[in-house]
């Protein structure tokens, strides 16, 4: 699941610096690094082509330090088994470092464990962390995804005939209604007649409902599909099956639409665990808050696929410059698709209205209940 | 080219219908041979899964997957040999050995099924029978399955054998009453065996339907209670096989209103929508029980409705 | 001290209290030995499952020890897993004293969790804590209760087949709280996970004093106790069982059918309707869809094994609870996938299953056994 809500602007930014001077710092010592115990818990299967083998396979990085033991857990629901499962593991393993990765495990139970074992350091995959309510060795990480679902609406925007595209998403959370609002922004910056029409499948991995949704988009004539949903190798198969262009989500999609690839909206989690291997390593603490998106290289998009044209490669690389340099995606006035002024100015990309959002603009058809 | 609302939505529960309904359609008619042979198996949603890895791995291996699909029902049918086995031990309790095998199957399809999620296996081709429509949409909905047809052609043979042959007999007098069966020498046990090994492979095989052909992948998310759903369709059905194959459909159509809804504009509500299955199935049996022909059609013998 | 004289070569064994009690004792404990031969058969049986995928059964038996019984903390988890099962158990065990079998306590979990947490919304900050959580389990259970006794009505009014009927309930009860939870009564500072409005930590139902433990156990073994002899030593029990076994006699009888059958869904709904209640006020502190965890369909399996007794279930229920607190801990130290504990559980309940039909085979265990040979 990706989900994410800031809570404090400064320390995205002031997180985020201090992460990078950790990088810049010195060489790790292995002896430091002994005795950490690196205990990981995944809401889903590890090998789930999506949200949970992102994190899996990035966290590779993190746990082949010298000197880190790591323990790993997965289908673990969103109910006091977290909470059990990560007791388990600092009780019976001795972990020190707990990491989280999906975004039900926060309130209550990880703000619980934190504070019933202060020395042990915790840190979620969502930016809920909130320095005013929750303890210090709580801390979240996150990759604001939206920004790679922009540079897909780019490709996309120019890969399409019919001006239709469709998304595909799960559940109407903010995160994926921020994926689906900037994917439309991204289509309307290089083609003002694009719409996306959006399906919710009601959770996270319905395979035969999401194979239902992509056939019913492409009968109702989109002609790019894209997704939000844990697994979406369903839905890019099927959209390559029906002869459509598709974006990808959370890992690479590129080997199962080998004709009508575009690119696709990737996190890149190996950057974050990279920091907080070298401060393990170095026997520093980690920070309470590290997030960023394309300026602070923790989201990527996929390589362009045989779908994408010249013309659409070209924009897309300027976006994801544009991004690089912090340009806003936001940009109001903006009405949602009620017609309600929702954006009324430009809005940097993290800022933390944007993580309220509840709403589709205008331009996507669709609504939340 | 008409493309009022109405009959996009309409194209699309078609499709669903023709699309969906077969995995439904093969895990009913095989609990309806093991039911009316006087067993439930609950735990068919296990075999599903099974079936649906083992079509996969072997298509994947061997470059075939109709021999995914043979084995996917070798699978079923050895599950259903467990379950056949162990039942007619005197005081075990079918439904609760369904359950179990239930947990017993997902999980030896999820254990060993790990190595198949990234892997791209050979997929079953489809038919097209609307080309001629000239109707993009309506040619894609038509667009079905070999095995759709194979499981509407058992449905009539189950239909047919069990009015008309020897063999039908016996199943359905091991199902209405044992003793009687016993009294003409009829071996109940190995009837419901056979029964229960015959309705596992059919349930393999539409697993294999799943990972072969739509949505046509495995992981594990890929059954979330079809197995289940397709069991209790077997009592809204009343045990006749040519009603599994109108509840399967019924039920495939009506699992299509929600996206298909959501496609045409109408966006509220989908929950409820994509619920439709469900609310429409109970709606029809409070509708159409009660009646004494519902009650002659329920095998004597069978645990859940005694 | 005369005897009947004796024929010769027998032994005539004169009756006595000690000998009648060491004889009840030796048949009674048929029921632990069985079920402890099925689950060493069934150990043997996963290890060798171990072995073939290159695993060792030590490591993991030394690890289900640890991590689902050997220490405080161990224990505490298990009983704490357990917990919701004792009480979505029992949502099976009722209606199959009186010859049903409903599967939808899912359905009435969430219903009762969902409704729980509703009705609480307007009485956070404004009513003392005690009072809101009563009427919080109150509406739960009422909830709960329609939600199965809906599916008992059908079936004694219309005939409709309650098995089905749970367990379409189950999936129109996970929408409507879906829908409800993702709309109107979303709580809407809380943006990426719907819920309704948080409880607070001041009206949430707490651990039992000295343990890691919430309430909801210790409500789920009292529940337990009060159904078996609601079941066992009342009248209504007495019915509700004559009932179940014969439904055409006890109709003949004179029994109010319909009622009984009404009574014992609704019981049933109540009691997954409270665990409905203790997942959002003892464990989420919300309702949303993590409430739909499957504690429903496993209780299914929890009373089966348990044969539908009450207290049995208990028992079952914390073995369970043994298997998936320790579950965690194989993942980890064993590199086994999570399907691991499925298969697990599957081997192991359909063997204790099938040790069902070792009753009443060993002449041990008989009755006879040491008294007259002749």
């Amino acid at each position: 699941m990706s989900e994410f809500r800031l809570s404090r602007r400064q320390f995205v930014h002031g997180a985020g610096a201090m992460g990078a001077s950790g990088l810049l710092a010195g060489a790790s010592t292995p002896a430091m690094a002994a005795g950490v115990t690196l205990g990981i818990v995944y809401v889903g299967p590890r090998d789930d082509f999506g949200w949970n083998q992102a994190h899996a396979v990035a966290i590779k990085g993190l746990k082949a330090v010298a000197g880190v033991k790591a323990v790993e857990e997965e289908n673990v629901p969103e109910t006091d088994a977290c909470s059990k499962s990560m007791e388990s593991m600092v009780n019976l393993d001795g972990a020190n470092i707990v990491l989280g990765t999906s975004f039900g495990y926060f309130t209550p139970f990880m703000v619980d464990l934190a504070k019933k074992y202060p020395k042990v350091e915790f840190r979620h995959a969502a930016p809920l962390w909130d320095g005013s309510k929750h303890p210090k060795n709580l801390g979240s990480y996150f990759g604001y995804l939206n920004q790679a679902h922009y540079v897909n609406g780019v490709a996309a925007g120019l890969s399409t005939k019919s001006n239709k595209l469709g998304f595909v998403a799960a559940k109407p959370i903010s995160s994926v209604l921020s994926n689906i609002n900037s994917f439309l922004l991204g289509a309307r910056k290089v083609n003002p007649n694009a719409v996306v029409q959006v399906i919710f499948t009601g959770d996270w991995s319905l395979p035969v409902r999401e194979a239902e949704a992509t056939n019913a988009l492409v009968d109702a004539g989109c002609d790019v599909i894209t997704c939000h949903v844990d697994g979406p190798k369903v839905v890019i198969e099927i959209a390559e099956k029906r002869g459509v262009k598709s974006c990808g989500h959370n890992a690479s999609q590129a080997p199962l639409a080998p004709k009508g690839f575009l690119t696709g909206a990737e996190y890149k989690w190996e950057t974050i665990y990279k920091i907080y291997a070298d401060l393990v390593a170095k026997g520093q603490a980690l920070p309470n808050m590290l997030a960023g998106g394309y300026d602070t290289d923790m989201v990527m998009n996929t390589a362009f696929g045989a779908g994408a044209s010249e013309e659409a490669r070209k924009a897309a690389t300027s976006a994801i410059a544009d991004l690089k340099a912090k340009k806003p995606i936001y940009v109001g006035p903006l009405k949602d698709n009620k017609g309600k002024l929702v954006i009324d100015k430009a809005y940097d990309n993290y800022d933390p209205y944007l993580d309220q959002m509840d709403y589709l603009l205008e331009g996507v058809i669709g609504s939340i209940t | 080219m008409n493309d009022s609302l109405v009959t996009t939505v309409l194209i699309a529960l078609l499709g669903g219908a023709l699309r969906v309904s077969t995995p439904f359609m093969f895990v009913a008619l095989g609990e309806c041979l093991t039911e009316k042979s006087g067993r439930v198996n609950l735990g068919l949603e296990g075999t599903l899964v099974l079936g649906a890895v083992s079509a996969y791995a072997t298509s994947y291996h061997s470059g075939s997957p109709w021999l995914g699909v043979l084995a996917a029902g070798c699978a079923g049918a050895s599950l259903g040999a467990i379950h056949g086995f162990v039942c007619k031990l005197p005081r075990v309790n079918d439904i609760a050995i369904g359950i179990a095998m239930m947990l017993f199957g997902t999980g030896i399809a999820f254990f060993f099924g790990k190595a198949y999620i990234q892997p791209t296996a050979p997929r079953l081709e489809s038919i097209s029978l609307g080309d001629w429509t000239g109707n993009l949409k309506l040619a894609t909905a038509l667009q079905i399955n070999p095995l759709l047809i194979v499981g509407v052609v058992t449905a009539f043979v189950l239909w047919w054998a069990f009015a008309n042959t020897r063999w039908g007999l016996l199943v359905r007098m091991s199902g209405d009453s044992a003793p009687a069966a016993r009294a003409m020498g009829v071996s109940v046990d190995l009837v419901r065996f056979l029964a229960t090994v015959a309705g596992g492979f059919l349930a393999g095989v539409g697993g294999a339907f799943l990972s072969l052909y739509y949505p046509g992948s495995w992981n594990q998310g890929l059954s979330s209670g079809q197995g289940l759903m397709a069991v209790a369709l077997v009592i809204f059905a009343r045990w006749n096989p040519l009603r599994c194959v109108a509840a399967a459909l019924l039920f495939g159509a009506t699992g299509a209103i929600g996206p298909a809804l959501q496609s045409v504009g109408v966006t509220q509500g989908y929950y409820f929508f994509n619920a439709a299955p469900y609310i429409l199935t109970l709606l029809i049996m409070v509708a159409s029980a009660g009646s004494q022909k519902a009650a002659r059609d329920v095998p004597g013998e069978l645990s859940i409705t005694k | 001290m005369s005897d009947n004289a004796a024929p010769l070569g027998q032994i005539h064994l004169k009756p006595s209290p000690m000998r009648d009690a060491l004889a009840r004792l030796r048949r009674d404990s048929e029921y632990i030995a069985i079920p402890l031969l099925a689950l060493l058969i069934s150990a043997a049986a996963f290890s060798l499952f171990l072995l073939a995928v290159g695993k060792s059964p030590l490591d993991f038996f030394e690890l289900v020890h640890r991590g689902g019984f050997g220490s405080a903390f161990s224990i505490q988890n298990t009983l704490q897993r357990a917990a919701p099962l004792i009480l979505t158990a029992l949502a099976v065990a009722i209606p199959a004293r009186i010859g049903l079998v409903i599967i939808g306590g899912e359905g009435a979990l969430v219903i009762g969790g969902f409704t729980s947490a509703a009705i609480a919304i307007p009485m956070i900050d404004h009513a003392p804590p005690m009072l809101t959580l009563i009427i919080m389990a109150l509406a739960g259970a009422l909830t709960g209760g329609i939600w199965i006794g809906l599916a008992g009505l059908l079936r004694h009014a219309r005939g409709v087949n309650e098995t089905i009927s749970s367990l379409l309930l189950t999936y129109i009860g996970i929408a409507v709280m879906n829908f409800f939870v993702e709309g109107a009564l979303r709580d809407l500072t809380n943006p990426n996970k719907p819920s309704t409005k948080p409880l607070g930590d001041a009206y949430m139902v707490g651990k039992i004093p000295g343990t890691d433990v919430h309430w909801g156990f210790a409500a789920g073994i009292l529940i337990a106790i009060f159904l078996h002899v609601l079941m066992t030593r009342t009248t209504f029990g007495f019915a509700a069982r004559v009932t179940g076994g014969n439904p055409r006699a006890a109709m003949a009888q004179g029994l109010p059918v319909g009622k009984l059958i009404v009574i014992c869904c609704a019981l049933a709904g109540a009691c997954a309707g409270l665990a409905g209640f203790f997942e959002v006020a003892a464990i989420q502190g919300r309702a949303n869809a993590s409430i739909a965890a499957g504690y429903g369909f496993t209780g299914i399996l929890v009373s089966f094994l348990a044969r539908h007794n009450p207290i049995a279930i208990i028992v079952v229920a914390i073995m369970f609870g043994g298997i998936v607190a320790s579950g965690g801990l194989v993942q980890r130290r064993m590199d086994l996938p999570d399907a691991t504990v499925l298969v697990l559980q599957g081997m192991t309940f359909v063997i204790l299953l099938v040790s069902e039909t070792l009753y009443g085979r060993f002449a041990f265990f008989r009755d006879d056994a040491g008294r007259d040979r002749t």
